[in-house]
């Protein structure tokens, strides 16, 4: 018994320790001072920081990326917020059914999506835009929001929205001081969701970004078809340290639900 | 009820219908304009030719190997994939959730890390790894268990070890919470009743879990077949899957007849998985297991 206890969390340890090397090992492979990607770096250096920071291309796809993720999230998270306070005012089935459409983006290959989306574009001039980037951007970070909010709002006594109007306060005012207070930690665990599915987003990005709206996991993706540039280390430590950074914020904003309640 | 009362109360119902549509007009108008549409008009296209009604492109199933073959290698991918998370995924969630608070919690953030961090740098990662000199070829060699170093990158097994890597928390996410849901009674109930804990696992608690099991074999088995960032950057070419299949009907062969059709094939495996699966557990329950 302790023997096969003791058997199954070794083995569980490992699993982890597997899950996170890959993610872990890109840290030291970014600081190398040398052209191959050697393990341990011969030498330290920062030169691949420096050759992105240099590197105008890179930096305009990181301003790409950067204005796309932030401006998709805020878009999902009201529009995603809205949907999912509606769905759950409602019971009828017909709009139940219309909460799995909005569930779709989650379930489409994503590659057919990005076909679709492709489709659409070239016939409305999307592509290569911004507006388009984006919008396409807010459809994937909808099923987020929506499944993040529903939860929030789960938790949420429907009461309390009588009791505001019934004192006089309107639909607006009640959702805004009543409510949104309330479920505020899902919807900003929603909106930070949001943000890295499109900072991170890449099939979408190949088919529909290019000219001066290339995302920077467009051109990262291209620049690994053609060799492993050590450049991409430094990228991929960077996007991973904000990854980090959000889930660590996602962990305290539930942290701050629960002290609460 | 009294009479007077039912007039009112219809209209009050009309309007709440009203605002329930009106909050829900923009995310659906942003999900049917970019999705619901192109996918009809895929669906459209893959019967058309010249302008007229044709199944010529899904007659190519039939007679062209490439299509057939690369839909079974995508398929015997996703059992892989499927069968190594589970193996993989339910010990973890297991000990996950029968841990302390802390423990519990310390495993699920080194899952879901993972699960946050680009797709891209994960292959990336996986290639410097797996490269002819990367990390496990120099440790392996080192270590005196092999003479040259393995091939395990540009070819299936790299795809794999990636992909699993990759889905290995849409696997474990959903089995936890399943999992955590199982009251320690019925387990302690089974124990006192004489039971072996092997015994108690398999009559007990392996059942109590199966709509976990469900749940993250369909998510993860439905993500394999439309996956398309690992194995283009580490199948090396060897690993054709229909996603590829797709994109080069568009990017290379401007074929829009051919990749509609893969399309609409490809959707249908996944609408017919995800119906079998409502079978034992809901669709909301699967996308809402996280």
């Amino acid at each position: 018994m302790a023997v096969s206890k003791l058997l199954l969390r070794a083995f569980v340890g490992l699993v982890l320790l597997w899950l996170i090397i890959p993610i872990v090992i890109i840290v030291p492979m970014s600081f190398s001072g040398a052209r191959f990607l050697a393990f341990p770096p011969p030498s330290w250096s920062l030169r691949w920081y420096e050759a992105y920071l240099a590197s105008p291309a890179w930096m305009q796809a990181t301003r790409v990326s950067l204005t796309v993720a932030v401006a998709s999230a805020i878009i999902a998270t009201v529009m995603g917020t809205a949907a999912a306070y509606a769905l759950s005012l409602a019971n009828s089935r017909l709009v139940r059914s219309l909460q799995v459409v909005l569930m779709l983006p989650l379930v489409v290959p994503i590659v057919i999506t990005a076909v679709g989306v492709f489709l659409v574009y070239a016939n409305v001039g999307l592509l290569a835009t911004m507006t388009g980037l984006i919008l396409a951007n807010v459809m994937l970070g909808l099923p987020y929001v929506i499944t993040s909010v529903l939860v929030g709002l789960r938790k949420f006594d429907p009461a309390q929205e009588m009791v505001s109007r019934s004192l006089g306060m309107n639909r607006l005012r009640t959702f805004f001081i009543v409510t949104l207070p309330q479920i505020r930690p899902s919807v900003i665990t929603g909106l930070l969701f949001a943000f890295i599915s499109a900072l991170d987003e890449t099939v979408v990005a190949l088919f529909i970004s290019g000219g001066q709206y290339q995302t920077l996991t467009k051109r990262m993706f291209t620049a690994l078809r053609d060799e492993i540039d050590p450049t991409i280390a430094a990228i991929s430590t960077l996007l991973t340290a904000v990854s980090f950074l959000v889930v660590m914020l996602v962990a305290l904003n539930a942290r701050g639900e629960r002290g609460r309640a | 009820m009294a009479m007077s009362s039912v007039n009112p109360s219809l209209a009050h119902q009309r309007r709440e219908a009203r605002l329930v549509l009106l909050l829900l007009a923009p995310a659906l108008a942003v999900v049917g304009g970019l999705l619901i549409v192109p996918l009809g008009w895929l669906a459209w296209q893959s019967v058309r030719q010249d302008g007229g009604f044709t199944l010529a492109h899904y007659a190519r199933f039939l007679t062209d190997d490439v299509y057939w073959m690369t839909f079974l290698q995508t398929f015997r991918m996703a059992f892989i994939v499927t069968a190594a998370a589970l193996l993989l995924g339910y010990p973890v969630a297991y000990v996950a959730a029968g841990a302390s608070r802390r423990w519990s919690l310390f495993i699920l953030a080194m899952v879901v890390l993972p699960f946050w961090t680009s797709v891209l740098v994960r292959a990336y990662a996986w290639l410097i790894l797996l490269q002819r000199r990367g990390l496990v070829n120099t440790a392996l060699t080192e270590l005196g268990l092999v003479d040259a170093p393995l091939t395990l990158v540009n070819n299936e097994f790299g795809t794999i070890v990636a992909t699993v890597h990759i889905l290995l928390p849409f696997m474990v996410l959903p089995l936890y919470a399943t999992m955590q849901k199982i009251p320690p009674e019925l387990t302690m109930a089974g124990s006192s009743l004489g039971g072996t804990p092997l015994h108690v696992f398999l009559r007990v608690f392996l059942p109590l879990s199966m709509p976990g099991v469900v749940a993250g074999m369909v998510l993860v088995f439905v993500l394999t077949l439309g996956f398309y960032i690992t194995p283009e950057l580490l199948g090396g070419g060897r690993t054709y899957m229909v996603s590829m299949l797709v994109s080069r009907n568009i990017e290379v062969y401007n074929e829009w007849g051919a990749a509609s059709s893969i399309s609409v094939v490809l959707l249908a495996c996944v609408f017919f998985i995800f119906r079998l699966a409502s079978f034992v557990i809901p669709f909301e329950r699967i996308m809402g297991a996280r």
